[in-house]
Order: structure tokens, then sequence, then C-alpha cells
């Protein structure tokens, strides 16, 4: 019994350390791009972090069970071999679902779709869905690489809704769309606009190492 | 085809919507390989000449067989991977052939495979530009994107050499303080939305 509760324990930090432990916004520092473009207004963040979560869980769990397959039928000296080229063949994985994406996005929320525009084909390049796949799906289980993904993408989400939040909130004086301030708020239009990212971000990256500092913690972030 | 249309593609992209400021591609070797003018100015050239020689490739790709076989909705897949394959022979030949621009631009080769950049200027010339004669604006963009995103590196270069005899607060050092001044930058480069071309 001992032995299921610690692999249940296991697979619950698999989940949990996307959000906060190893968040990959804050802490590892992958996937800025899209991160800061896409923080304008809480719809663009859910819409991209949906998305991007859909690519990272689906090619995880492929390729997990792919090199978990390769790992059974190929003689050592072909895993080798196929090993030496794991990086194209996880971007045509990877390239796949994100086709799928932009395809039912473009059909069924075109609205969506021209907002978040160039960064729809540009989830390919989303750092933490190829640094997901190299570091963790390559090496461990589908279910374990499932929760992987998903723990990484709400995180990765949460990054975003909490930067787009602010922006949209003091930068257009709404949230979600429906106005917060009342009409007197004069909105503060430099967040909305490219350098309010870079400087938000800054800014909580700041706060969360003061944070850390303050409780003496000497982590990485 | 004239000269001032070119002229316009090549400042809008290279300043009015310069890459990083204005459209955040390629922020981590932004972020990464700034830290000192050298390094900076070896990925910018690095970058330039990919995005070039990349604009041009993709576009005969798109035109010449995606459109004819009409499989354009596979653009994403063909695109990395003609980027992913022209990096990879670039690294090779460079190494065979001119081992001083390799040890130059060696480490810097390799990261541009994922460097949205690339990917965004391929993408967008296939989205503004999709004709079959617009060869010349597509090398025109990627040159432009490739010299504003040079442009951006060696500014921040510049500034983070130095930021390290500045006395940063403990919490800014290193990253959050390189983002601020980069949205600093940024506000400066809002000037260029002015421009009108």
């Amino acid at each position: 019994m001992n032995a299921t509760k610690r692999k249940q324990d296991g697979l619950w930090n698999e989940f949990a350390k996307g959000l906060f432990a190893q968040n990959p916004i804050f802490v590892i520092v992958l996937g800025l791009c899209p991160t800061l473009a896409v923080s304008v207004s809480i719809e663009n963040a859910i819409g991209m972090g949906a998305a991007a979560s859909f690519v990272l869980l689906a090619s995880n769990i492929v390729i997990a069970a792919l090199m978990a397959l390769f790992g059974k039928i190929l003689s050592p000296g072909m895993l080798a071999q196929v090993k030496k080229i794991r990086i194209p063949i996880y971007i045509v994985i990877i390239a796949s679902f994100v086709t799928i994406v932009d395809l039912l996005m473009n059909g069924f929320a075109p609205a969506l779709y021209a907002k978040l525009g160039l960064y729809v084909p540009l989830i390919v390049v989303n750092c933490i869905i190829l640094g997901r796949a190299e570091a963790f799906a390559a090496s461990n289980g589908v279910v374990a690489s499932a929760l992987d993904a998903l723990g990484m993408g709400l995180g990765f989400t949460l990054s975003m809704l909490l930067l787009s939040t602010v922006r949209e909130v003091i930068g257009a004086g709404k949230f979600y769309g429906y106005p917060v301030f009342g009409p007197g708020y004069s909105p503060m239009l430099i967040l909305t606009l490219a350098p309010g990212a870079l400087l938000t971000f800054g800014l909580f990256m700041g706060l969360f190492r003061h944070l850390k500092n303050m409780r003496g913690g000497n982590g990485s972030l | 085809m004239d000269l001032f249309e070119l002229f316009s593609i090549f400042i809008g992209v290279a300043l009015v919507h310069n890459f990083i400021f204005c459209q955040f591609l390629g922020l981590c070797p932004y972020i990464g390989v700034t830290e000192r003018t050298s390094s900076a100015m070896g990925m910018g050239m690095a970058v330039i000449f990919v995005m070039v020689i990349s604009s041009a490739i993709t576009w005969a790709v798109y035109q010449w067989l995606l459109v004819p076989l009409k499989i354009t909705y596979l653009y994403i897949i063909a695109f990395i991977l003609v980027i992913a394959a022209f990096v990879q022979l670039v690294e090779m030949f460079l190494q065979k052939s001119v081992p001083a621009l390799y040890r130059a631009l060696g480490i810097y080769l390799p990261l541009i495979t994922t460097n949205c950049a690339v990917l965004g200027v391929v993408v967008l010339n296939m989205r503004l530009f999709d004709s079959p004669n617009s060869l010349v604006k597509c090398v025109i963009q990627g040159f432009g994107g490739g010299a504003g995103f040079m442009l951006a590196m060696l500014i921040m270069a510049g500034i983070r050499e130095r930021l390290e005899l500045a006395d940063v607060p403990a919490a800014l050092r290193g990253m959050p303080i390189a983002l601020i001044t980069a949205g600093l930058t940024a506000i400066a480069f809002l000037g260029f939305a002015g421009l009108s071309i």
C-alpha cells in the first residue's frame, strides 16, 4: 500500500511541479515570446494557453509512447541511431499537432485566430514544448508525461493569465472585456502596447525573486 | 517592382515592426546572448544570414511545391523542416570549408533552428506576399527582419555591458533588469510607429 501511495505522490508531483516549483515561464524562463505577445488581454491568454497546452499534451503522449516503443522493438545499435535524429522526429510530431490546432482554430474560432495571428503557427518553436519532449517525455512513461504536460500547460496558462490580468485591467480598464473602473478611468495605454509586456514581466520576475529572498530561499528564480 | 516599395518593406520590418521590440519574436537569444557586444554581433550576423536564405528557400518550396500540389495546409511542417535542414547544412558546410567563420558563428547556429523569429519571418512572407513573383520582397523582408534583430541585440548588449557596473537592487539583478531595460528601449522604438511609409 505504501508503494501505491508513493507512486500516487510521484504522479501528483509530476503534475504540480509545473505550477510553481518549475513554472515554465517564471522559473525555467522558456516560451517568452508567445507569453509577452499574447498577454494583451485575458481572452487571448486563455486561447493561447489552451492551444499550447493541447499541443504539449498530445506531443508529450505521442513522444513518450514512441520512445517506449522504440526501446522495445529496436536493437540497441538501431536505437542509438534513432536517438541521433530524435530532435527532427520531435519537431515533426509537434508540427503536426500545431497544424491540427491551426486548422481547428481557423475553422471554429476565427475571431480568436485573427487576434493570435502569427503566434498560432509559432507554437511549433515554443521552447516549452520541445523542452518537455527532450527533458521529460523522452525518458518517462506515457502517464507521467501526460501529467507533466498538463501541469506545465496549466503553469504556462496561469502565468499568462497573471500578466494579462494586470495588463488588461490597468492598460485598458477592463477585465475579460468588461469595464471595471467606470467611465472616469483613463487607461494607462502603454501597458497594452509592446513595452508594457516587457516592463510588467520584468517587474513580476523581480517581485517573485524578492519574495523568495525574503523567505530566505536561494532558488534559481 | 519599384524600389520605394522595397525600401518601405525593409524599414517597416527593421524599425517600425521590429521583431524584438514590437512583435516579441526571438526573445530567447535576445536575453540569452546579449551579455557581450561581440556575441550579440555573431548571433546577429548568423540570424541575418539564415533569415535571408530561408526566406528564399521557403518561398520556392511554397510557390513551386505546396501550391501546385494543393497542400498549402502543410506549411508549418514544411517550413520548420526546411529551416532545420538548412541550418544543419550551413553548419556542416562552414565547419568543413570556412572554419574561421564556423568558430565565430558556431554555437549560435544550432540555436537558430528554434528561433521563432526565423519561422516568424517565413510565415509572415507567406501571409503578406503570397504571389508567384514575390521572391525579392520576401528576401528583403528577411534581410530587414535580421537587420532589425541585430540592431536590437547590439543596443541591448551595449546597455548590459554598462549595467554590470550599475547598482541594481538585488531582486532585479540579471534577467528582470534586462527585461525592464528592453521595455524602456521598446518605448523608444514606439516612436518609429509614427513613420508613414
